[in-house]
């Protein structure tokens, strides 16, 4: 007889309830499988949201047993041993429907961060060449890695009571465009990136680089903000 | 938030983070200090015979006092920032004020032992 294994899922918006669903368990099932096979086979209703399901798109994210994961490629077998798993949507972000979050926030700071490259160079010059065992270049390649899931936004305290904190994925893209040396907005970004609601509100207590499962690490890339943009500020080029 | 309060706060980070690396040698010196003191099995008497006078002496828990004094009112004003939500202003006025009481007391006792 196959087992069984028992899904919470969470029903409804920021007020809805968890509703208790019967899946059969099977080989190498992910948490994901297990969303998916309730829509199919019991609720077409249920609303979540994934696209790869390999960890390359990170739109998959979700609270797995009280802790935010990507569920395409967690395991059923190592966060539910007792056959029981409880899925909502993830912390920090506004409920739409079921697992459903909305990200616009969270997107948005990205933009507020300065996430975005700004060069000078044109299509009609060469490559800039950096090299690949430059200081900059290997912290960069330490934090480019990013597939935006929200999992570290979800996990970080500070989000949680203050709402305008940037939080460690807009800050930790910010810190690769600091170390990018083709870009040309190195002031500006700084300066969105410190004060109360930047990188000088984040307590280093890693929950973020804990639970990233990119196995990044937004904290050290916090830790090199407040580092830059204190020399910045007592050079006064801030 | 204002442009200055966000080179205050990058300041004021540079000022802790810097003061933190000063105390963390001033505390290893001073818990060699007291070991050392405790060990020797002195009195009252002749540990004020070592330090008055003692430049070295004065200089290093100068330099201590001043760390503490730059150190902890700014981990104080974050604090009241965050979890009682102050203002900057208040809370400035209340970190000078903790800053001042440490180097006055900090230093009052130097002077007790190094030069009176
Ligand atoms: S280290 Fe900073 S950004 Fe990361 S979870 Fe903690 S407070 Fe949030
Ligand atoms: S830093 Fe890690 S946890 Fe945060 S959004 Fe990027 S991949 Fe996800
Ligand atoms: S579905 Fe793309 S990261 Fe999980």
């Amino acid at each position: 007889m196959q087992s069984l294994l028992t899904a919470r899922i969470w029903r409804g918006g920021s007020d809805g309830a968890f509703v208790t669903y019967e899946v059969p368990r099977q080989d190498s099932q992910t948490v994901l499988d297990v969303v998916t096979w309730v829509q199919r086979a019991l609720d077409p209703t249920l609303a979540y949201r994934y696209a790869c399901r390999v960890g390359m798109c990170g739109s998959c994210a979700m609270t797995v047993n009280g802790r935010a994961r990507w569920t395409c490629r967690t395991h059923v077998e190592r966060v539910a041993p007792h056959g029981i798993l409880d899925i909502a949507p993830l912390a920090n972000l506004p409920v739409i429907k079921d697992l459903t979050t909305d990200m616009a926030d969270f997107f948005d700071k990205w933009t507020k961060a300065e996430g975005r490259f700004q060069g000078a160079a044109t299509r009609r010059q060469d490559f800039a060449r950096v090299a690949p065992d430059s200081r900059q270049r290997r912290a960069v390649d330490a934090a480019i890695e990013c597939i935006g899931c929200g999992v570290c936004y979800a996990s970080c305290d500070v989000v949680n009571w203050r709402p305008d904190f940037l939080g460690p994925a807009a800050l930790n893209r910010a810190w690769t465009l600091v170390n990018d040396v083709r870009d040309i907005a190195l002031r500006q970004r700084l300066r969105a990136v410190a004060g109360d609601a930047g990188c000088h509100s984040c307590h280093t207590q890693g929950s973020c680089t804990e639970r990233c499962p990119k196995n990044l690490a937004p904290t050290s890339a916090i830790a090199g903000l407040k580092r830059v943009t204190a020399q910045a500020a007592m050079r006064r080029k801030l | 938030m204002t442009g200055d309060d966000i080179l205050l706060q990058a300041r004021l980070w540079w000022w802790q983070r810097t003061s933190a690396m000063a105390l963390a040698f001033c505390v290893l010196v001073h818990l060699g200090v007291i070991i050392y003191a405790v060990h020797a099995g002195l009195s009252a008497a002749s540990l004020l015979g070592r330090t008055r006078g003692n430049v070295v002496f004065g200089a290093f828990y100068t330099l201590f006092v001043l760390a503490c004094a730059i150190h902890a009112p700014i981990g104080l004003m974050n604090v009241a920032r965050e979890w009682l939500g102050w203002r900057p202003r208040p809370v400035g006025w209340l970190a000078a004020a903790f800053a001042l009481a440490i180097v006055v007391l900090g230093l009052r006792a130097v002077y007790g032992v190094v030069v009176a």
